[in-house]
């Protein structure tokens, strides 16, 4: 918040998203949306209530396609696996494609603290990596950053020449991980959905770089959690058309892969071994809570990130955790726990801007209405945040008693300071900034206490 | 690893026991629309171009083979095994590799090849995709390592979308590793959401409808 140009770039990024995805979900060119949206919640809705039976019979068609299936249940398991598969196959390089699910878990960290070189290959991700940076958005993880800031970067990292022009950046890495992609040992990938019937994995992308990562090295590990699971190849038919649109306005994006096993017999090239990592880290604490358990539904879109008034305000990285927006504030003190980031399911005006978008139709306000409350009677538990609340039952007492409501609205008119500037006071005299207040005032105006109430202008008028 | 572990807990979250019963899910939601060949192709070639794809409507074998010849403009070319280009003399043009079996091989020549020259296993209409399955004829590097994509399409593969896709090959993994799906040529928006075409897959791509 404090760098305005990014504050105007987040803001303009995110309104033509919004605008790319308003005219793809028009009533003209989708005419059947929001029985899509339909489809989707309940496929969704089934698939997550029966997750144990999909599992294993996903489980079941990667293994007849000759892969393999890994559950972990945390970080640590995944990386353990990865590694222990590296070593065997004395692999070094490893190639990586866009996935959310391994930033959740910090892989490349873990791998490169083993001397595992692990590139991103998606270009903006490829920023963000060079720039030991997190992910600024779900879909568009450098959109924070300026072409100039690119060409410093590159420079700074690969030694080339500065270049300004965003064409010629984009060719500097495509030539840099072009001889990464074939000379890699490993290719890992996330999973934009988990096909039970067919024992395969959906990823899509605009780029090419999933393509290759899945199909130049000779080993293709796809890490993805566990709800990304849908029943049938034929529920893409809804699932595709909802994501391409909601993400960025396309209609398919440029590439869909629809992945099932090692390369098979007389087909000529793709990868020897196939992996399929499924991860828990923290997804059954979710499911076991029956009314937030929809949060899971969640196909990754970033609409609701796009939409929401508070992320086009604050931008992703002044969020605690690697999903930001409307979707990262359920999941993170789902995942995390309600006290690592008690604050967060508050920061929200509850517009629904983030339900009306979803094309699962999540919940996301009634979520956040959930997690609140849950956060209360923790602090409740806990004895914290005594002032607060001892403030607010006090209030509503007061609400409750329209007589001493009306007196203690005509004390508070009496001692509030005249405004100072267009009906607002701009600087709050010191004797109001009291501690909790203070910080609030900090950044903000407090209007002019008008010279009649309500009540009083009622009985007037009546 | 944690196989019973994850299940054990994914079981008693949503108060299931192992093995069961499910529900039937939702039915499935597919809709095929009515649209003869012409209207087909006309629509195809209308979103093709409109993500700036090239196409050419061949009327015989010979008019695709001669526009493949263009195209190249004397580079160099790698063309999958389909029966389609051997047919219509693409794999005899000057400066075309063809008929490669070898995994190693097919990958260093796409990688230094001007142009991939491939069949489609189906088209979508409505959204202007090649649909490419994995096989001893089409491998799945020459759509995307060279920076040149020609794919020549027999009209009767032309479906009218995805959903139909979807009733034909109701489980794709039965046929194939891979199926993939190509909508117009690879691109990203990453840095300050301004348009790159090939940014690791073929930035130009070339459709023959015959």
């Amino acid at each position: 918040m404090a760098d305005p140009k990014l504050q105007l770039a987040v803001f303009a990024a995110t309104g033509r998203l919004m605008e790319k995805r308003r005219k793809a979900v028009n009533a003209q060119v989708c005419p059947d949306y929001q029985e899509l949206r339909t489809q989707a919640h309940a496929v969704k809705r089934h698939t997550i209530e029966n997750l144990d039976h999909y599992l294993e019979v996903f489980e079941r068609n990667v293994t007849a396609h000759g892969g393999q299936v890994i559950f972990c249940k945390d970080a640590t398991e995944v990386a353990d696996f990865v590694l222990g598969l590296a070593k065997a196959r004395i692999a070094r390089l490893i190639v990586k494609s866009k996935s959310m699910t391994t930033e959740e878990i910090d892989l490349n960290e873990r791998l490169e603290h083993h001397q595992l070189e692990a590139v991103e290959t998606d270009l903006g991700e490829y920023l963000i990596q060079l720039a030991h940076e997190r992910p600024y958005h779900i879909v568009a993880p450098a959109l924070h950053k300026t072409k100039e800031q690119v060409a410093d970067l590159l420079t700074e990292r690969l030694g080339v020449p500065r270049e300004t022009v965003i064409e010629k950046q984009t060719m500097i890495a495509r030539a840099v991980l072009r001889e990464k992609f074939l000379a890699a040992d490993i290719g890992i990938s996330g999973a934009n959905f988990l096909v039970a019937d067919s024992g395969a994995i959906v990823l899509v992308e605009n780029e090419g770089n999933a393509r290759l990562t899945t199909s130049a090295p000779k080993i293709h590990i796809a890490i993805a959690g566990i709800e990304k699971m849908i029943p049938r190849a034929q529920d893409l038919g809804v699932f595709l058309k909802l994501l391409g649109r909601s993400a960025t306005g396309q209609p398919l994006t440029v590439y869909t892969s629809f992945l099932s096993g090692p390369r098979r017999g007389a087909e000529i090239d793709g990868p020897d071994e196939f992996y399929v990592v499924l991860l828990d880290n923290g997804r059954t604490k979710v499911l076991a809570d029956r009314g937030k358990r929809q949060s899971l539904y969640c196909i990754r879109c970033g609409a609701c990130l796009n939409h929401c008034p508070v992320y086009r305000k604050i931008g992703g990285h002044s969020f605690p955790w690697v999903y930001s927006g409307p979707i990262g504030a359920i999941l993170t003190p789902q995942f995390l726990g309600v006290n690592h980031e008690p604050g967060l399911p508050f920061a929200s005006s509850l517009c629904g801007a983030c339900a009306e978008v979803c094309p699962v139709k999540i919940d996301i306000p009634k979520i956040l209405l959930d997690l609140r409350s849950d956060v209360k009677k923790t602090e409740e538990r806990e004895g914290t945040n005594r002032v607060e609340r001892l403030a607010f039952r006090v209030w509503a007492w007061v609400m409750r008693h329209p007589r001493l409501y009306e007196m203690a609205g005509m004390a508070a008119a009496s001692l509030a300071p005249s405004g100072n500037g267009g009906g607002w006071v701009r600087n709050v005299p010191w004797g109001i900034r009291v501690p909790p207040l203070d910080a609030w005032l900090s950044q903000r105006d407090l209007p002019s206490a008008p010279t009649k109430s309500f009540r009083q202008l009622w009985r007037e008028r009546r | 690893m944690s196989r019973e572990n994850v299940l054990h807990k994914v079981r008693t979250a949503l108060g299931r026991c192992a093995g069961q019963a499910v529900e039937n899910p939702p039915p499935v939601r597919l809709t095929v629309p009515e649209a003869g060949i012409e209207a087909r192709i006309a629509v195809f070639f209308e979103c093709i171009e409109a993500l700036a794809g090239k196409t050419y409507r061949a009327q015989s074998l010979e008019e695709a083979r001669a526009y493949v010849e263009t195209v190249m403009a004397g580079r160099k070319a790698v063309a999958s095994n389909a029966a389609i280009l051997r047919e219509c003399g693409a794999t005899a043009l000057a400066g075309v590799e063809s008929g490669i079996t070898d995994g190693a091989h097919l990958r260093e020549l796409s990688a230094y090849a001007a142009c991939g020259i491939t069949g489609a296993d189906y088209a979508l209409a409505d959204t202007g995709t090649l649909v490419m399955l994995a096989s001893p004829q089409e491998a799945r590097l020459i759509s995307l390592l060279p920076p040149v994509h020609i794919a020549i399409v027999e009209r009767k593969r032309l479906l009218t979308g995805l959903d139909e896709l979807l009733s034909i090959l109701p489980r794709p993994a039965d046929q194939t590793s891979s199926m993939v799906l190509i909508t117009g040529p690879s691109r990203t928006a990453d840095i300050e959401q301004i348009l790159v075409r090939g940014v690791h897959g073929p930035g130009e791509i070339h459709v023959v409808v015959v």
